[in-house]
């Protein structure tokens, strides 16, 4: 028990520094009004203690007091504000290039697949330096994927996909936890994430049974249930042509523009009378029920690769998704 | 430090219903008013959660809102509509008579306000029991097979049909906030059969008709709340 | 001060020995009475809620789960959480201290609406009766936030009638704050002008107008979780088109400001007591009294900062993070006028002015953590850690709870006619002080090394930490039963209190200790501002109950 008592996570990950600092700042800075507010407190109940013959001296107030200590606390409270509003906008802002990671979350258990097609239950393994981006979802209840090491967290919804992005820096085994309380076996949702040097990591990638790449599970379960009919890569197709589409704003029926990301083409396929692409008939039936979530991360990566040659980065810069509608 | 004379004992021959912590009638009915505002203000506070709820729904399935909401029948709403605002009137006319002191006048306005709001109520149970044939109550036995709103001039192969756990949602919401409506319709009419007999032994009169006026207000707001529900569950894309 | 009205046995008449029976307990509408069905009825939560806590913190002691099973312990925290915030801290000073002292502050005879106080117990004792079958009948494992889908699909345990209970507690709460809005606007004496309300009334005018418009959301948002566990609607389950997140805007857009019904009066109290113990007006009324209604206002707009990772856009949680630090700017201005209220005052350390200082160093501890969390790139990595629970107990334990014990030692002379034991009491705020931040200091750095809350089993360098709070809240208990015990002993054999036993200012101390049934033997008329310590004497170093003349 008294080992090594332990005070602060491991610094693990990019993000990690940037938090710690700001932390440390604050620390700082709360550390100070605390001791000034203490002593204060404490000087002013010792110096003005009752004493004979003195009686209080009655003081309405002060507007400049009121006005400097509303000004300069909310102006500091303004740099806490903008400081940690810039690492949760890079915490929120995945790079482009990232290598993904499709995560179930069940009660109480941890699903992780790699786009090689490789498993993983409750322990995710990843290289350094790489940027990795974890596309999760729920099977069940709200469940939240932590990594104390990597100072992160977001919390995995059933019914939609919610994104978490890290570079680890340090090789070594860190906590997994999930903190957002979902049933009975709530503390016993844990496990390990294996940060590896990047050779160890191609060799546990390659290692074991031969895995079928996510996106190749996606394009036979494409033909297997039958998209293949109508989204057909030429232009015939009563649904559109996906090629390209992934990443890339889409122009709806209802004049919306939005953007085919991995909530869409899961919407696209559970919902798909939701949006429909402008020049097509909502004739599209759905798949609810049809297909697990597992299924589904593998469908998503499908139409992601045939975005162009890297997934997650569109084939070309600019153009909508657009294709001739069926007469 | 002053302090004035105790009034008490002048209070015994003013009017009999100031209560015995109020220094005067003014300050009782000024009290009772403000009270019942805040209430209103509570509930106002209340509903608006389910008109949230609506509001998110309504935005994310809008075309299958639109299709159960034509499940609705609109001449029994716009009749319970007018039914409602004919029964704030004769509330109205109810407060009205007390301030005249016309006691026979308030209790048959009373009555005709509990007659109106359980002509209401039966035309709602009416409509109630019409969805629970049609299995459109969610829940276990809910089935819903309609077309989107002017689907049905489409050719057969090009109709679509609304979800149906879209629709669900609507009567989710539809019996949420109509159940909650007349809940409070019930109490009202409650209410009105309390004040009916109390008016008929005579307790209220231009000297004191502070309840009938409250329970007016309560009663509008009531009223206000369905004057929402209908066009937000029954008028909606019947354009199309 | 006039003569006074005698009972049969020759004492004189005030509300305790007005009528007797349980008749005329439970049938009164004597808002003092009710006060104290109140106090009864909220001890009694604090204690069920605390030996939850008791066990929560026995299962912590070890890194295994060990002592119950999952199910249990996952109950347990539920129970807690639940118990102590709607059965104890939502009502415990409002409806105890606000009911007792609102009228007599402002020279009224009673509430505007007694028959509504008593129905508010009524109800609340529902909700307790409720939430009290819930814990017998294999308690509710929701979590006290009631997170959908899980509290709607996937618990088998007493859902619906713990939201129900908490709903006529709800209810309850509503009643009352509608009962302080509309005395407080008409009920003040002749003289008793808004600017010269104690701030004690400004504090429970604000909290009211968060009871009445907050409460309803969370009541509606419990329905709807009541209705989709009974009838399988669809309004919160993804498979059916809900959004769980739906659930979490209603939940925490009363939850939020809840937690200022629960600050916001404690914060009244303290103003009332440092002024008395400094002897001095307090520092920039105006502006405390600005402050405690902008907190109830700008307090409504900040309650997605409860779910900056649940999901919601980037732009919403900018604006919120942001919303977050404007309202800490009222609550920080309040620490520095109390602060500046002892400055050039005359201080003594009675056991109230003890728990003030106690309130207003923790408070300031416990909201500067809430600077930490309303930072967007810090509360990720600590949201749902145990640094978010040693946060919100420094305020509601170290805060709000070190306050309404302030307030029953201020105060207990007036509603008792008894002191309460001087040594007794010191010692006990101190033991509270030491327990209470032994117990949950080593929380904050269990939070950011990553402990989540609501764990029944941790890793095992969690475990010295653990073994302090635990050890804390062994004490933190000790010094909880000691004012039990002493107060009901005072109440027997405590010197009996004159009417100002600290030399207080204030209507509530113009009056007899206890007061008469209708509060004051003439009806006051008010000349003078508040906080009139320049024309007080100094707090009598024994005080002895005055010789009242007494009419045969």
């Amino acid at each position: 028990m008294f080992g090594h008592l332990p005070l602060w996570p491991e610094n693990a990950s990019t993000n990690a520094g940037n938090v710690d600092a700001l932390y440390i700042f604050l620390l700082l800075v709360s550390g100070i009004m605390t001791v000034l507010i203490f002593s204060v407190l404490t000087a002013f109940a010792v110096r003005f203690r009752k004493r004979r013959g003195q009686r209080a001296v009655q003081i309405e107030g002060s507007h400049h007091l009121e006005i400097t200590w509303s000004i300069i606390p909310f102006c500091v409270m303004l740099v806490f504000f903008v400081w940690g509003a810039v690492i949760f906008f890079r915490e929120r802002t995945p790079p482009q290039d990232a290598t993904e990671v499709y995560t179930v979350a069940k009660q109480w258990m941890w699903k992780f697949e790699h786009k090689g097609g490789q498993r993983e239950i409750n322990e995710l393994h990843v290289p350094v330096g790489r940027d990795v981006k974890m596309i999760m979802t729920s099977q069940d209840v709200i469940h939240s994927f932590f990594v104390p090491a990597f100072r992160l967290k977001q919390d995995v919804v059933p019914g939609r996909y919610t994104t978490l992005w890290f570079r680890a820096t340090k090789a070594g085994t860190y906590h997994l936890f999930c903190s957002q309380y979902c049933g009975t076996q709530h503390s016993g949702m844990v496990g390990w994430v294996t940060v590896m040097e990047p050779r160890d990591y191609e060799a546990w990638m390659s290692g074991g049974a031969a895995n079928q790449p996510l996106a190749v599970t996606g394009e036979k379960l494409f033909t297997e249930l039958g998209c293949v009919t109508c989204h057909r890569s030429d232009t015939q197709g009563r649904g559109p042509n996906l090629v390209g589409v992934f990443g890339k704003p889409v122009l709806l029926e209802d004049g919306r523009t939005v953007i085919a990301d991995e909530n869409y083409v899961r919407e696209s396929i559970l919902e798909p009378a939701a949006k429909v692409v402008k020049g097509f008939k909502p004739v599209m039936p759905t798949f609810q029920g049809q297909v697990s979530d597992e299924q589904l991360n593998a469908l998503v990566d499908y139409v992601k690769s045939l975005a162009g040659p890297q997934s997650g980065r569109p084939a070309n810069a600019s153009g909508v998704a657009v294709a001739t509608p069926q007469p | 430090m002053h302090t004035s004379p105790a009034v008490v004992d002048e209070h015994a021959h003013e009017n009999p219903a100031l209560l015995h912590h109020f220094a005067t009638e003014e300050q009782q009915k000024n009290a009772a008013s403000l009270g019942m505002w805040v209430f209103l203000a509570q509930e106002v506070m209340f509903f608006g959660g389910m008109f949230c709820a609506y509001l998110v729904y309504r935005y994310k399935y809008f075309a299958d809102f639109g299709s159960a909401s034509q499940q609705l029948d609109i001449k029994l709403g716009a009749i319970n509509t007018v039914v409602l605002i004919c029964s704030s009137l004769t509330v109205v006319l109810g407060v009205r008579a007390a301030q005249l002191g016309k006691r026979m006048a308030l209790v048959f306005w009373l009555v005709a306000t509990i007659f109106l709001g359980l002509v209401f109520l039966g035309i709602k149970a009416d409509e109630y029991a019409e969805k629970f044939e049609k299995h459109h109550v969610p829940g276990a036995s809910f089935s819903y097979h309609e077309l989107l709103p002017s689907q049905e001039k489409l050719p057969e192969a090009e109709r679509q049909y609304a979800n149906p756990h879209h629709a669900e949602m609507y009567f989710s919401l539809y019996f949420a906030m109509t159940g909650m409506h007349a809940l409070h319709m019930i109490i009202g009419v409650g209410i009105f059969g309390f004040l009916a007999y109390m008016a008929w032994r005579g307790k209220y009169g231009p000297n004191y008709y502070t309840p009938i006026e409250n329970a007016g207000l309560y009663w509008h707001f009531v009223d206000i709340v369905w004057i929402y529900l209908f066009p937000l569950l029954y008028l909606i894309d019947r354009h199309r | 001060m006039a003569t006074a009205v005698v009972t049969d046995s020759g004492e004189r008449e005030n509300y305790l020995n007005a009528g007797h029976g349980l008749r005329s307990w439970l049938l009164t509408v004597d808002h003092k009475r009710i006060a104290l069905l109140y106090l009864l009825s909220i001890t009694f939560f604090f204690f069920i809620g605390g030996f939850f806590a008791l066990l929560i913190r026995l299962e912590l002691l070890t890194p295994a789960g060990d002592l119950v099973q999952s199910d249990t312990y996952n109950k347990l925290f539920t129970m807690h959480g639940q118990v102590m915030v709607f059965f104890f801290l939502v009502p415990a000073v409002p409806a105890v201290l606000g009911n007792f002292l609102i009228p007599l502050m402002i020279g009224a005879k009673d509430l505007a609406f007694p028959r509504i106080n008593l129905l508010s117990w009524y109800l609340f004792i529902i909700g307790g009766l409720l939430m009290t079958f819930t814990i017998l009948n294999g308690g509710v494992d929701t979590g006290w936030t009631f997170y959908t889908p899980l509290s709607t699909e996937f618990l088998k345990t007493n859902v619906v009638s713990a939201a129900i209970g908490i709903f006529f507690a709800g209810f309850s709460s509503i009643l009352t704050g509608l009962n302080f809005i509309v005395t407080i606007h008409r009920m003040r004496a002749p003289g008793m002008t808004w600017n010269r309300l104690p701030l004690f009334v400004w504090a429970h005018y604000a909290t009211s107008i968060i009871q009445v418009l907050g409460t309803p959301v969370v009541a509606i948002a419990l329905v709807l979780v009541v209705l989709e566990r009974l009838f399988h609607l669809g309004i919160f389950n993804p498979l059916l088109g809900g959004d769980p997140l739906l659930f979490q805007h209603l939940f925490w857009f009363y939850s939020h400001p809840a937690v200022y019904i629960m600050i916001l009066p404690g914060m009244g109290i303290i103003s009332e007591i440092v002024c008395c113990f400094s002897r001095k007006r307090i520092f920039g009324y105006k502006a405390m009294a600005l402050a405690v209604v902008g907190i109830a206002v700008i307090g409504f707009l900040v309650w997605a900062h409860h779910m900056f990772v649940a999901g919601i856009s980037v732009y919403a949680a900018l604006i919120f993070s942001l919303l977050s630090y404007l309202v800490a700017v009222p609550s920080a201005i309040k620490v520095f006028n109390w602060t500046a209220t002892i400055y050039k005052g005359s201080v003594t350390y009675q056991t109230p002015m003890l728990y003030a200082f106690g309130f207003v160093g923790l408070f300031t501890i416990g909201g500067l953590t809430g600077l930490f969390l309303a930072c967007l790139g810090i509360d990720v990595h600590v949201h749902d850690t145990y640094f978010i629970i040693a946060h919100f107990h420094y305020i509601m334990v170290g805060g709000m709870v070190m306050a309404y014990l302030g307030g029953m030692h201020f105060w207990w002379p007036k509603i008792s006619g008894r002191m309460y034991p001087e040594g007794w009491g010191k010692l006990a705020a101190l033991i509270v002080f030491i327990g209470f931040n032994l117990t949950f200091f080593p929380q904050f750095i269990l939070g950011y090394m990553g402990m989540p809350r609501r764990y029944h089993s941790y890793p095992p360098e969690f475990q010295i930490l653990n073994v302090l709070s635990t050890a804390g809240a062994t004490i933190l208990a000790v010094g909880y039963l000691l004012p039990m015990v002493y107060f009901m002993w005072s109440m027997r054999y405590g010197k009996p209190a004159p009417s100002n036993p600290w030399n207080a200012a204030g209507l509530e101390w113009q009056t007899h200790s206890p007061p008469p049934t209708f509060n004051f033997d003439d009806d006051p008329v008010v000349t003078w501002e508040a906080y009139n310590y320049d024309e007080m004497g100094e707090i009598p170093e024994k005080p002895q109950k005055e010789e009242v003349p007494v009419a045969h």
